[in-house]
């Protein structure tokens, strides 16, 4: 974790430093506000990561002299098959056509939104997903 | 449908090669899973979607490519009647939006990412496999609505891939094939940011035990990089779409100056957006070259922290440069961006340097994937020392908005997504697939892609340094422009026809397929362990991960093994126990 923070931080701080050398020298207000947020984006994850590197230590995938089997154990949990993203973003699609041809189209995706939100959710719940 | 939520488990134990339980109880529960067309809808496996991503990216790709071949046709003479002012402001625009939304950015970091990536880390699948196929169906339905628009009363969009206010207003743009355009760069929006999460989070947390930071294939490293660049750029892009939207539809003045609105806010946002989005559409490619140049060198990459550090200050310098596009709109701080934008080839050049090293004295194969690499290498070059001439702003306000920035602009963008881009689709095909491509159509495919590539781009160059405006349908006779436009429509011809032979070539490896084997160019990464095409989940067994190349070590026994270059000792080659040449594995 410790690589994964530092070159978040450092993101973080290149863009704190050209944010504020752009804004004395321009005073441009909307790529300031970008290079704050890109500032942000650096800084935040990046100062989560460092928080977690301080209190989980090394990792397997952090140690070079680690073997594969000190990685034992779960790794995760993996869906194996789902509808519902395809359903979500059926239903996103529609809403993008709701905003160009009219207000007609959106029962439409807000069912396949809302039906695709709870079958998610439900599936995570009930674990059967594979 | 089984209630089996347990991941492949890996190392069940020990070094031994005990098949573990959890994984056959997988595997056995994907066969009774859905089949055909709903196994395709349903499927959330990173290599599937990943197929899906490119077939679908080269699909645009051929069809913006017929674009380009219209528009060269409507070029060829100076007042050809083939195309209406607003049919070739449509191409245009539509070429555009196609290959740099729909086709390099997807085919990059959705399509040979999503499969690569996992593979190299020794990872079961990304991180987040719903929210993979999420991204790959956002994309196809952003690809839709984009071609959709082509239909609509007014036809598609006609204001450029960059749509700049107040030219994209309702007034001067209306018609819905405008409002389309913004609705499917949204979902395509969201579609990448989706999978750039995805990439941040696989290689952050589901790395193999081994495969520090520093072991990481450079493409992958390219990838993560990238990933967080779609994380910086693309919200802002999102951003900016509402915002254009609103001001269409809603009565907002956010680029309108009747309403006390800023038009040069949209060139902010949008660069801000454009121009991390050139080196989205670069860094993978640049990984790709990076695979591929050690791999038919017979070497390891010269340079890999230099490679790593060079790769972050590339997409750190890039942020800082959007307003490079904005030099002749006069209110923009022109040092602070040209100096930023010339530090860019710092970085590049240490890239440059570094290929070159890791083939210096090396046993170079000219197999297509190689050829493709080294066409990038010279492709790359031209458009990179264009663009640090077009950096210096007294270059830019003379030619700006003419076709020598067009030129600059292919020259990069075709040396990345297609020259490195295809190298990659030739250098990964037979893990993906399990079957050759020939290489014979291959060299054919790459020498008259290359030869085709200079016919088109150097005339544009000398034309628009004569003058001749972008984005002009017809030009004046007199003024000598005509021969360029004549020979960049041929090359572009010869483009076509090598792309021609592409199709061949993937009908004939699909009709006689030529087995390929696990690693049939002996390369070192670990997706090259697995078999082709890799299991569900990925991987049954896993080498001891000891440098940025654990096939080659485990293939190679002998060779020394490396660290960045260095021998790092005879124990800690094959598993850090001093067991030499051993080959175990453990499975997975």
């Amino acid at each position: 974790m410790k690589t994964e923070s530092f070159i978040l931080l450092v993101i973080g701080i290149f863009f704190a430093i050209i944010g504020a050398i752009y804004w004395f020298t321009s005073y441009e207000q909307a790529g300031t506000l970008m290079l704050i947020g890109s500032a942000l984006l650096g800084l935040l994850p990046g100062g989560y990561y460092y928080y977690w590197y301080r209190k989980m230590g090394q990792r397997p995938e952090d140690n070079p002299d680690a073997t594969i089997a000190s990685g034992a154990g779960v790794i995760s949990s993996f869906p194996g098959s789902s509808i519902w993203p395809f359903v979500l973003a059926s239903g996103a699609f529609f809403i993008g056509l709701t905003f160009v041809f009219g207000i007609w189209f959106a029962p439409v995706a807000l069912a396949l939104v809302v039906s695709a939100l709870i079958g998610a959710t439900v599936e995570s719940r009930r674990g059967g997903h594979v | 449908m089984t209630d089996v939520i347990n991941p492949p488990v890996i190392g069940g134990g020990g070094d031994v090669t005990a098949v573990d339980e959890h994984v056959v109880e997988h595997g056995h529960a994907e066969e009774h899973g859905p089949t055909g067309v709903l196994k395709w809808l349903t499927t959330t496996d990173h290599k599937v979607i990943g197929l899906s991503y490119m077939i679908t990216s080269l699909v645009m790709f051929y069809l913006a490519g017929i674009m380009a071949l219209v528009i060269r046709l409507q070029l060829a003479s100076p007042s050809s009647s083939l195309l209406s002012f607003s049919q070739y402001n449509e191409l245009f625009t539509m070429h555009g939006s196609l290959m740099l939304y729909l086709f390099a950015g997807p085919f990059a970091f959705g399509g040979l990412a999503n499969y690569i990536v996992p593979l190299q880390v020794g990872a079961p699948d990304m991180a987040f496999p719903r929210l993979n196929a999420l991204s790959y169906w956002l994309y196809a339905g952003g690809s839709i609505t984009m071609l959709l628009s082509f239909f609509v009363a007014g036809g598609a969009s006609s204001f450029g891939w960059v749509a700049y206010a107040p030219l994209s207003n309702a007034t001067n743009s209306p018609g819905a094939g405008s409002d389309m355009w913004i609705m499917a760069l949204a979902l395509t929006g969201f579609s990448a940011i989706f999978t750039g999460v995805n990439l941040v989070a696989t290689i952050f947390y589901l790395r193999a035990p081994g495969m520090t930071m520093f072991r990481m294939p450079i493409f992958t490293w390219n990838m993560l990089v990238t990933g967080i660049l779609i994380l910086i750029a693309f919200p802002v892009l999102t951003a900016a779409l509402i915002m254009l939207y609103c001001d269409r539809h809603f009565g907002t003045h956010i680029f309108t100056v009747s309403g006390g609105g800023v038009p040069v806010l949209w060139q902010h946002l949008f660069w801000f957006f454009g121009h991390p989005e050139v080196y989205i559409l670069a860094l993978p490619f640049f990984g790709i070259a990076t695979e591929v140049i050690p791999t038919f060198s017979r070497k390891p990459v010269f340079g890999y922290k230099g490679m790593v550090f060079a790769t972050l200050s590339i997409a750190a310098l890039s942020t800082g440069v959007w307003a490079h596009h904005m030099y002749t709109t006069g209110v923009v701080l022109l040092p602070f961006f040209s100096l930023l934008s010339l530090l860019i080839a710092v970085p590049t050049g240490i890239k440059f340097f570094n290929w070159i090293g890791t083939m210096w004295r090396g046993q170079l194969s000219f197999k297509t994937p190689m050829l493709f690499c080294i066409g990038f290498l010279f492709a790359f070059l031209m458009g990179g020392v264009t663009g640090v001439m077009l950096a210096a702003p007294a270059l830019d306000f003379f030619t700006h908005d003419t076709y020598f920035v067009v030129a600059h602009f292919h020259q990069v963008l075709f040396g990345t997504a297609v020259f490195a881009g295809f190298a990659g689709l030739y250098f990964w095909y037979p893990k993906m697939f399990g079957r050759m491509l020939s290489d014979k159509l291959g060299k054919w495919h790459f020498w008259l892609l290359f030869i085709g590539f200079w016919l088109t781009f150097i005339p544009q160059y000398e034309v628009g340094l004569k003058g001749m405006p972008r984005r002009v349908a017809v030009y004046p006779s007199n003024l000598g422009w005509q021969v360029y436009n004549q020979i960049s429509t041929i090359g572009a011809f010869v483009i076509g026809i090598s792309f021609a032979i592409l199709l061949v070539n993937l009908w004939i490896s699909w009709r006689n397929p030529v087995p390929a084997g696990d690693n049939p160019w002996d390369a070192g990464g670990l997706e090259w362990f697995t078999t082709s095409p890799p299991p569900h989940h990925n991987f049954t067994h896993l080498p001891p991960i000891r440098s940025e190349r654990p096939t080659w070590d485990y293939n190679h026994p002998d060779s020394p093994a490396l660290h960045h270059g260095k021998p790092t000792g005879p124990s800690s080659g094959h598993g850090g126990d001093g067991s030499g040449g051993t080959k175990e594995t453990v499975e997975v």
